[in-house]
């Protein structure tokens, strides 16, 4: 027998190994931009040392909604209704605003049918990371346009899409988001480093990735395909992220970067690439948005960022303990009270 | 037809054509026709409360129109020595006070009736067998409001103290009503209206002569009784039932019970020491999100619910349905209205019956509560939260606006004596002694499963919740045998329900031919209409009054008792009917008849009472 003993497994600062963050085998179609999100989400969690019993994960109906069950496998999940994640994650962080909430959503979700859930999440800034993982089709319904088709982009059967698309990082920006970001689910470097800056903010995180779906709209003529994302994202920094937790001196050419700190102490660094780009610049993130859509570009990269304003759970000025937890005594009023509420209808 | 023995007080329609009327006392219905958004409800309410504080046993109903102001407001209030307090047909003291229907409010009544109007509206014209006094308020008005602007608001303050002065209402009762109406921050307004009726008052003395018979006398029937409208008491329910999660989107009629709630819940459910609030309270972007909300707040542990009516249950049926097939406890309250879109919104009808019992597409079935008066719609918010919990489901309680909205004589609300039952939830420790668990495994042969709260702190507390196909642990099933499994314990989850249900308020009369079954509001109309086929009929009918569906064991022995059984509906399709046919035999079905009343009004007990005698050929 041998007494060679077996090389210890790498656990993160948690102590757990990555398994748990793995969740059920994907039955997504092979090359789906889905997983290489899903595999994303597994890795910065993993990696940041998020316990996953503090972790809910949520979602609406379609393919990227049912992602939720392969990763994280000891996070509570919920695979709610079509285009009303929103509402469910915003219900469950009012019964307990200590989780982290992710809800993945697709743009039939989002764009569509759970539209106005979407913009009024954004109006709230419910503390929560919002994935849209956005290809411009519906695939479980096989392949028809979702509202977040580009102009003039086309289907597999030839079908010319002729109406406006929906932008939900415009969205995001306008209607009150504080960590909007546009990615690739095929740029692992820089959607990573978007996740991770997503769980270290406080406020809502609106990430927009262009994934593409090889099944429905990987084709030639099509605006969300690998090839045509390979020739058109514009990537507006590089971007990299450093946990609070790792004591590293970050010393960067003030002319080349921006460093940003975030809500929990870890350091968002941009590495600036063809200009210098304020995030926190409101006006100024509409505009290269709508001048890159003018140039047939997609830009990626955080967008907008603002750290000041308050979560919705904060705004609503709850107790510390999750009201899930409370007791009897902390939520029925007493007897007294009954009679002097009695009295005044007598 | 056959006389009573118990010869009842005399009502304006039986004196009509006697010379010389006899008193009519503490047993008459007041209409005051206003226009709406003129203060009237304030008035209205002092003179209600008059009479209820001299003892005498008070209902009020607001007729209103769905709008902000300008629209005719009917407000009746009935006096009832018996302690009837449902809705009286016939109305016996009119105050006119709307120049748009106070021609047609008169010609209305029956004769005999008295009018108390506004002097230059000459409605003394239109008929000779009414008693009228003339008023001219305007007149009246200005010398106690030297304020133009609020003279409108003032005005209608001055009819209290004419119709207190007629009926010999106590004055100092009526003092006693309009401060407390106004409260102690409003003192400088409530002294003006008190200068108001005072003027009224001072004016019927001098100017009018009683000719009608109608009169208040003291009683001792209201004794440490409230007068609250079912939605406040639902609302101070959902409060005592330790409500964390509020999400609503506004709606006639059940806006006023979310308001009431988020008003008590500022009041008392603030932190000590921090002033941090125990609930959260979200005003949703509509009833999708509403429900969404709640059903998202039950699913990690808090007590949720959300209020609406028909059209946003319309709107909320995918998530019941989710919620249900999920096992999310959640709490629906339904202050039931008429009409789909603009339909009547502001009229009453027991329209929700079947959609809050079967609501939500494939087999779907949810516990409701019909309460029936505020002290029901405190205990059952409360009953309905523990349900709920226990159950992990969506439990409806069916109120309709005539409860919610309306001015109802109460007993106090009693506080809760048992404890709240938060149902089967494993904590951590549950799970380090037992190893893990099957979420919807049925361990107790209840059919009802555990379940963990997300952020529990055990590396087997997670599970994934989906509306689809799932096996006992969980996991993704789309295998006919975990589907029939799940399906028949949900059925079985049912059945135990079905015996934690508040149970049904029976009287039995001896001897009895027909029986009655009714729920909700309806119990007014037949406590009166019971005692009028008795008094005038000479026929006895027995009454069980549902209070909960899934319907109790003792229905189905009710019905056996009696030759033929007469189930009163407040809407066209006989929804109460329909809903206790589901799963009865042939037998007792043959032996069901419909009583329906859809007109948008309070149901009266005449209506029920001629429906029934038409229907026995008596």
């Amino acid at each position: 027998m041998s007494t060679v003993p077996a090389a210890p497994k790498k656990v993160n600062r948690a102590g757990l190994e990555i398994l748990p963050y793995r969740g059920g085998k994907t039955t997504l179609c092979a090359g789906c931009g889905h997983n290489a999100i899903t595999e994303r989400l597994i890795e910065a969690f993993w990696e940041l040392g998020v316990e996953p019993w503090s972790v809910v994960k949520l979602s609406g109906i379609g393919c990227s909604s049912k992602t939720p069950a392969y990763f994280l496998s000891q996070s509570h999940g919920f695979n709610a209704v079509h285009g009303r994640a929103p509402a469910v994650s915003t219900g469950t962080l009012l019964a307990n605003h200590q989780l982290r909430c992710v809800t993945v959503s697709g743009d039939g979700d989002t764009a569509s049918i759970g539209i106005g859930h979407f913009m009024h999440m954004l109006r709230r800034n419910v503390p929560l990371i919002y994935i849209i993982e956005n290809n411009g089709v519906y695939g479980l319904t096989k392949g028809q346009f979702s509202a977040t088709a580009d102009l003039g982009a086309k289907l597999k059967t030839g079908t010319v899409n002729q109406l406006q698309p929906v932008d939900c990082c415009l969205a995001g920006i306008e209607m009150g988001a504080t960590l909007v970001a546009r990615s690739f689910s095929g740029d692992k470097r820089q959607l990573s480093a978007i996740l991770k800056a997503s769980i270290a903010h406080n406020g809502l995180s609106v990430i927009d990735v262009i994934s593409p779906c090889v099944t429905f709209n990987d084709h030639a003529g099509s605006t969300k395909s690998y090839a045509y994302m390979k020739d058109h994202d514009e990537p507006l920094h590089e971007l990299d992220f450093v946990p609070a937790f790792e004591e590293i001196d970050v010393e960067f050419d003030e002319g080349e970067s921006r460093v940003v700190e975030m809500h929990d102490g870890s350091k968002l660094v941009l590495h600036k690439l063809e200009r210098d780009y304020d995030p926190s610049n409101r006006i100024h993130a509409l505009e290269v948005l709508h001048e890159a859509t003018r140039r047939d570009e997609v830009l990626t990269g955080i967008i907008y960022l603002d750290r000041t304003r308050p979560s919705f759970t904060e705004a609503l000025n709850l107790v510390d303990a999750p009201l899930a937890t409370l007791a009897e005594e902390q939520v029925r009023p007493s007897r007294e009270i009954l009679e002097q509420i009695n009295e005044e209808f007598r | 037809m056959q006389a009573s023995p118990n010869v009842p007080p005399m009502s304006a329609a039986q004196y009509a054509h006697d010379e010389r009327p006899q008193r009519v006392v503490n047993d008459f219905s007041i209409q005051v026709a206003t226009v709406n958004g003129s203060g009237s409800q304030t008035a209205n309410i002092v003179l209600m409360r008059s009479i209820f504080q001299m003892g005498v046993p008070v209902s009020g109903k607001n007729l209103f129109p769905s709008n902000i102001a300008g629209l005719p407001t009917w407000f009746t209030i009935r006096a009832s020595c018996e302690g009837y307090i449902g809705r009286k047909k016939e109305i016996d003291f009119c105050v006119a006070m709307n120049p748009e229907t106070a021609q047609e409010d008169v010609m209305k009544l029956e004769p005999g009736a008295a009018v108390v109007y506004d002097a230059p509206l000459r409605l003394n014209e239109l008929r000779h067998d009414l008693h009228f006094y003339p008023v001219p308020f305007d007149q009246l008005v200005g010398p106690v409001c030297p304020e133009p602007k609020l003279r409108k608001l003032v005005r209608n303050m001055i009819y209290d103290g004419v119709v207190a002065h007629l009926l010999g209402i106590d004055l100092e009762e009526t003092r006693k009503a309009l401060y407390k109406q106004f409260g102690e921050r409003k003192r400088k307004a409530a002294e003006m209206n008190w200068g108001a009726v005072v003027a009224g008052r001072d004016y019927a003395a001098a100017h009018l002569e009683k000719t009608d018979p109608f009169a208040i006398e003291p009683m001792d029937r209201t004794a440490g009784k409230l007068i609250i409208e079912g939605n406040t008491a639902a609302a101070l329910g959902c409060l005592f039932a330790g409500v964390t999660v509020l999400t609503w989107y506004p709606i006639t009629p059940s806006s006023s019970l979310a308001e009431a709630l988020i008003h008590y819940l500022g009041r008392y459910r603030h932190d000590g020491e921090t002033g941090k609030a125990t609930y959260a309270v979200v005003q949703a972007e509509d009833e999708l999100a509403s429900i969404g909300m709640a059903v998202g707040a039950g699913w990690a542990g808090a007590r949720s619910m959300t209020c609406t009516s028909g059209p946003g249950i319309s709107l909320m049926s995918e998530f019941i349905g989710l919620a249900y097939y999920a096992e999310i406890p959640v709490v629906i309250i339904d202050v039931q209205r008429v009409g789909p879109s603009t339909g009547l919104p502001t009229r009453t009808m027991q329209g929700d019956i079947l959609s809050n019992a079967l609501v939500s597409h494939g087999d779907t079935m949810h516990p409701v509560l019909f309460p029936s008066s505020p002290e029901e719609c405190f205990t059952m918010a409360q009953a309905a939260f523990d349900l709920a919990e226990q159950f992990q489901t969506p439990v409806f309680v069916n109120m309709d606006l005539d409860l919610g909205m309306n001015n109802w004589m109460s007993d106090a609300l009693p506080y809760p004596e048992t404890p709240l039952q938060r149902g089967k939830v494993l904590t951590a420790a549950d799970l380090e002694r037992l190893g893990g668990f099957a979420r919807y495994k049925d361990v107790d042969g209840d059919g009802v499963p555990y379940r963990t709260l997300p952020g529990t702190r055990h590396p087997k507390a997670a599970y994934f919740t989906r509306g689809t196909g799932h096996n006992e642990f969980a996991v993704y099933s789309e295998r006919e045998d975990d589907w029939i499994q799940n399906m028949d314990r949900l059925a079985r989850k049912l059945e135990t329900v079905r015996g934690r249900l508040p149970a049904p308020d029976t009287q039995l009369a001896g001897g009895a031919k027909i029986g009655l079954v009714s729920a909700g509001t309806s119990r007014y109309a037949m406590e009166e209409s019971r005692d009028q086929l008795s008094r005038e009929y000479g026929v006895d009918a027995s009454w069980l009054r549902l209070k909960a569906f899934p319907f109790p064991v003792e229905l189905a022995g009710f019905i056996d008792r009696h030759d033929r059984v007469y189930v009163i509906d407040q809407n066209r399709d006989a929804q109460l009917l329909l809903l206790m046919r589901m799963n009865m035999s042939a037998e007792r079905i043959a032996k069901l008849r419909s009583v329906r009343y859809y007109g948008g009004l309070p149901l009266d007990a005449r209506t029920v009472t001629d429906s029934i005698v038409s229907q026995e050929g008596l």
